[in-house]
């Protein structure tokens, strides 16, 4: 090809090609002010040097008390604004120094959900190869039926009409983006559960009835306790109070409760290990990731030098609303501890754990059990 | 998972939909329109368990890509005209893109038809992923790019830039107001199925032209993902379109959405693409070219028109007045001036046309010499700092513009500016679309209906009344526009990067700014008329300085 076919752009015949040149315009190819300012400048980092995540996240929402010098040019007939700070009773000092530990983005969120996804799936692979089902206790199949399918819908509305709007309403982008991964982990979870309904359909066609979890969810006296704290939880709007009232209140109660100390611990003494390990994947998500930016996002609240105390107060309320709800939940699932073939622990063994664990995550906050409140 | 298993899967779990029996529900967002719950299926039939190992290998390639640019310092063969506009354009679209995500729960709220929900979670975290994942792209040019200035201050920059406020509505418009008109009319309907193209297609192509292939990998991805949203979006309108009550609001949704998209989208992507670019190939497409392709025969032709059966009834005014402007008007170009003139409250560089330039416009748009040619001259002249002023301080010819109530760009259409006394005071707006947008839709009322849904404008429209009366030097330190030196600018009239050719704050010290809002409100109604009159007429640029 000739210098003009290069320069100019002209292809082979009659195609027509962009032109590339070569500009020279690469980091340190000229010095002059600005040239070595490689690092956003307009927030502060919490460590020494900006993560990644930090990079991706910090700011993207503007915030007229900072850079935002026109204010929303959008709102509502009432005077809300785009994001508006009455959406939360919470006050703090600075709205941008939350950062989420878990340091979650988009590359992160896809490489931990994809794992989870593989998890489950080899899990339920590797106990078909084997045929591990032949030795499981028959009378366990109508449980899992009954009631370990049944908590989807827990996490289903959690995820859809809990975490998803409070993403929407969060006072920085940092908040609202550790929610929305909260918002994902419940969902996958809810449909982790229901394909693996679906398997045991097929595994055991006659045993296991693959939607009566349906009827037991509405239905069913041992859950209505769980499904009227989901709905309540569903209908309250203040986003900092429903992500308490889920993730400190209802998931350390019940959540737990039903996971850990029902599911983990019955499954493997009907001879199936393969429910412990699948609900172990979401147990796990909880307690490392969606409890660990819950308490974050609310220690900075809890701390703030101006707030804190107010905001410790506000949250002391919310346990006295929110309590009550979760202790009739979590009590409500009792008949299940004696539905089964082998029963492991009792219910007030069980349930005395998640009480003292939940006793530790309130001292850990500052908060305590409202007085009025006996649990 | 096999495509069979997943349509099986995909029913599945549509068991774990239920309807609350212990609360009434009380939505936190509302929509005045009537939505019966209806038989609406999901047509993408996507699960959590093939969605996220699907979205990590799409992940993969892009990380790859990213690392073999860096490698290969793909950063020696990009053109500065090209990624200077980046620092605009990047600075804007993560939040847009957020937003999307933020809107989700609007639809969820107020559309009864839980197939509808699931879809809509997948996009709430696919905008999550667009908007970090460019965040990502940004933060290379910023490590990467001969210029880092105006990448480091990006999200700053964003939210107190004129420029900024006139995207910033693009993703606002998301997020608030009506449930459906923001996030099924003005997102989904609108904004996914009519302008993601321009964005995400017609931009990769101009930025591989222009070196840069980054942008490409990165938005073509993006856009992989939009199909999706597109069908939420028309799921929901169909269901809107089922109710006879709601035609009316449907009308008035897509007047706005179609109207303040053209303006704000037509207007920044058509300078990236024609002004950005270095490609002068007179075989290459134009903005204009480019637009009537995938906006008016693709979008408009093609999903638009065949609504029609259904009983949506298309403001075709709307869309040729939109054409009208591109082809006939010159809008972009104004636009472009625009940008020029105000390089000194810009956070980019913009580079000075050439002849070469000049040649390729006058092919594309015959008539443009005539209008810019001899402007842009101007700036070329002025570009460098010789003792003179920026090129908005010294007299051209060219009159600093009012800008739009509405829209919030500039009524860069002399001739078609309005004028109107509207809450209290005196405003000005582009088009009688515009003047309608702020008057007719968006109140308590439309036709005689209540709207207490829809939404309100707020904010302080427009942007010159803040530095009302300020020294030009000290805006640019307000703003932040001022390099690491503490006086050289970071917006410069030109891409060259030499010590004693850029501009500093002892440049632009003296020069007093002012607001053509503030100073039409002062006017007495005489003065007022007068002035709206010969503002109408348009101006001449001087042939010389
Ligand atoms: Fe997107
Ligand atoms: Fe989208
Ligand atoms: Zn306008």
């Amino acid at each position: 090809m000739s210098e003009e076919a290069v320069t100019r752009g002209t292809g082979r015949g009659t195609r027509s090609i962009p032109p590339i040149e070569l500009t020279d315009a690469e980091a340190g190819a000229a010095v002059f002010a600005g040239s070595d300012s490689r690092s956003y400048n307009y927030f502060t980092p919490k460590g020494r040097r900006a993560t990644k995540y930090e990079d991706v996240t910090v700011d993207v929402q503007p915030d007229p008390e900072v850079y935002l010098t026109q204010g929303w040019i959008l709102g509502w007939a009432n005077g809300d604004i785009g994001y508006d700070p009455s959406w939360t009773s919470v006050k703090v000092s600075d709205w941008h120094r939350f950062r989420d530990p878990n340091e979650e983005w988009e590359r992160t969120l896809y490489i931990n959900n994809s794992n989870s996804v593989r998890q489950f799936q080899h899990s339920i692979e590797n106990a078909k190869s084997e045929n591990v089902f032949q030795d499981w206790n028959k009378s366990w199949v109508d449980i899992l039926a009954r009631h370990v399918s049944t908590w989807a819908h827990a996490d289903q509305g959690l995820g859809m009409y809990v975490f998803m709007p409070a993403q929407r309403a969060a006072m920085s982008n940092m908040h609202n983006n550790a929610i929305a991964v909260n918002c994902m982990h419940k969902l996958r979870t809810a449909q982790d559960i229901l394909l693996y309904n679906l398997e045991l359909s097929e595994i055991f066609p006659d045993e296991f009835d693959g939607s009566v979890h349906q009827e037991v969810w509405m239905n069913d006296p041992s859950w209505q306790g769980v499904r009227e704290n989901v709905e309540r939880i569903i209908n309250a709007k203040d986003w900092a109070e429903t992500t308490f009232a889920a993730n400190i209140v209802f998931e350390s109660l019940v959540g737990e409760l039903f996971r850990s100390q029902f599911a983990m611990r019955f499954a493997p003494a009907h001879g199936d290990y393969l429910t412990a390990s699948l609900i172990g994947v979401s147990e796990r998500e909880f307690k490392d990731r969606d409890l660990a930016y819950t308490k974050d996002m609310l220690r900075d609240m809890l701390e703030d030098e101006v707030y804190g105390e107010e905001n410790r107060q506000l949250m002391q309320g919310w346990l006295s609303e929110w309590l009550p709800y979760s202790l009739a939940a979590a009590r409500g699932l009792e008949p299940i501890w004696s539905e089964t073939e082998v029963q492991p622990v009792s219910f007030e063994v069980s349930f005395g754990r998640v009480k003292s664990r939940f006793e530790e995550l309130l001292s850990e906050l500052g908060l305590s059990v409202p007085e009025e409140v006996t649990i | 998972m096999a495509r069979r298993s997943v349509t099986k899967a995909h029913n599945k779990i549509q068991e774990l939909s239920w309807e609350p029996t212990f609360v009434e529900k009380d939505p936190k967002y509302k929509t005045d329109y009537t939505l019966t719950k209806g038989s609406q299926k999901d047509p993408m039939k996507q699960i959590m368990q093939s969605y996220f190992t699907m979205q990590e290998e799409k992940d993969h390639r892009v990380y790859g890509a990213i690392d073999g640019a860096v490698r290969g310092n793909m950063w020696r063969q990009v053109q500065p005209r090209w990624m200077e506009w980046q620092k605009l354009f990047l600075s804007i679209i993560p939040f847009p893109e957020i937003s999307a995500a933020r809107a989700m729960p609007l639809l969820t709220e107020a559309v009864p038809n839980a197939e509808i929900h699931n879809g809509l979670a997948f996009q709430m975290i696919d905008e999550v992923r667009h908007s970090t994942i460019q965040m990502n792209l940004k933060r290379e040019y910023m490590k990467n790019y001969i210029d880092p200035a105006g990448f480091d201050i990006t999200e700053k920059a964003f939210s107190n830039c004129y420029a900024g406020t006139i995207g910033r509505q693009f993703g606002e418009g998301f997020i608030t107001g009506d449930a459906i008109t923001a996030c099924n009319i003005y997102l989904q309907v609108v904004a996914e199925t009519a302008f993601t193209n321009t964005l995400f297609v017609a931009m990769p192509s101009e930025a591989a032209a222009n070196g840069d292939y980054l942008l490409p990998t990165v938005f073509l991805s993006v856009q992989s993902d939009e199909s999706r949203h597109m069908n939420n979006g028309y799921g929901t309108l169909l269901m809107a379109l089922s109710n006879d009550e709601n035609k009316e609001l449907i009308e008035r949704d897509l007047i706005y959405s179609l109207w303040n998209q053209h303006a704000v989208v037509d207007a920044a992507i058509g300078t990236f693409i024609d002004y950005g670019t270095k490609d002068r190939r007179k075989d290459r497409e134009s903005y204009a070219e480019m637009w009537k392709r995938w906006y008016y025969d693709d979008y408009y032709r093609s999903y638009l028109l065949p609504l029609e059966k259904y009983g949506l009834k298309i403001p075709h005014d709307v869309i040729e007045d939109s054409w009208e402007r591109i082809w006939n008007k010159g809008y972009h170009h104004k636009v472009a001036q625009f940008f020029a003139t105000g390089w000194p409250v810009n956070f980019w560089r913009i580079d000075p046309m050439t002849n070469e330039d000049f040649e390729w416009f006058e092919h594309k748009y015959p008539g443009w010499y005539n209008e810019y040619g001899k402007w842009w001259e101007h700036y070329s002249g002025l570009s460098e700092p010789n003792g003179h002023k920026p090129i908005a301080f010294e007299d051209t010819g060219y009159v600093y513009p009012h800008r739009c109530w509405s829209c919030m760009v500039p009524c860069l259409i002399r001739e078609d500016t309005i004028m109107d006394y509207v809450d209290g005071q005196w405003r000005t707006y582009c088009h009688k679309h515009c003047h309608w947008t702020d008057t007719v839709a968006f109140r308590e009322t439309y036709k005689g209906r209540p709207t207490p849904a829809m939404g309100r404008m707020t904010g302080k429209r427009e942007w010159e009344t803040l530095y009302h009366g300020w020294d030009l030097a000290d805006i640019q330190h307000d703003l932040g526009y001022v390099r690491n030196d503490g006086k050289t600018l970071v917006p410069q009239p030109h891409v060259i990067f030499e010590k004693e050719k850029m501009w500093t704050t002892d440049n632009t010290r003296g020069i007093e700014f002012q607001s053509p809002n503030v100073l039409l409100n002062q006017m007495s109604d005489e003065e007022r008329e007068k002035h709206m009159e010969e503002y109408r007429q348009g101006f001449t640029i001087n042939a010389s300085l």
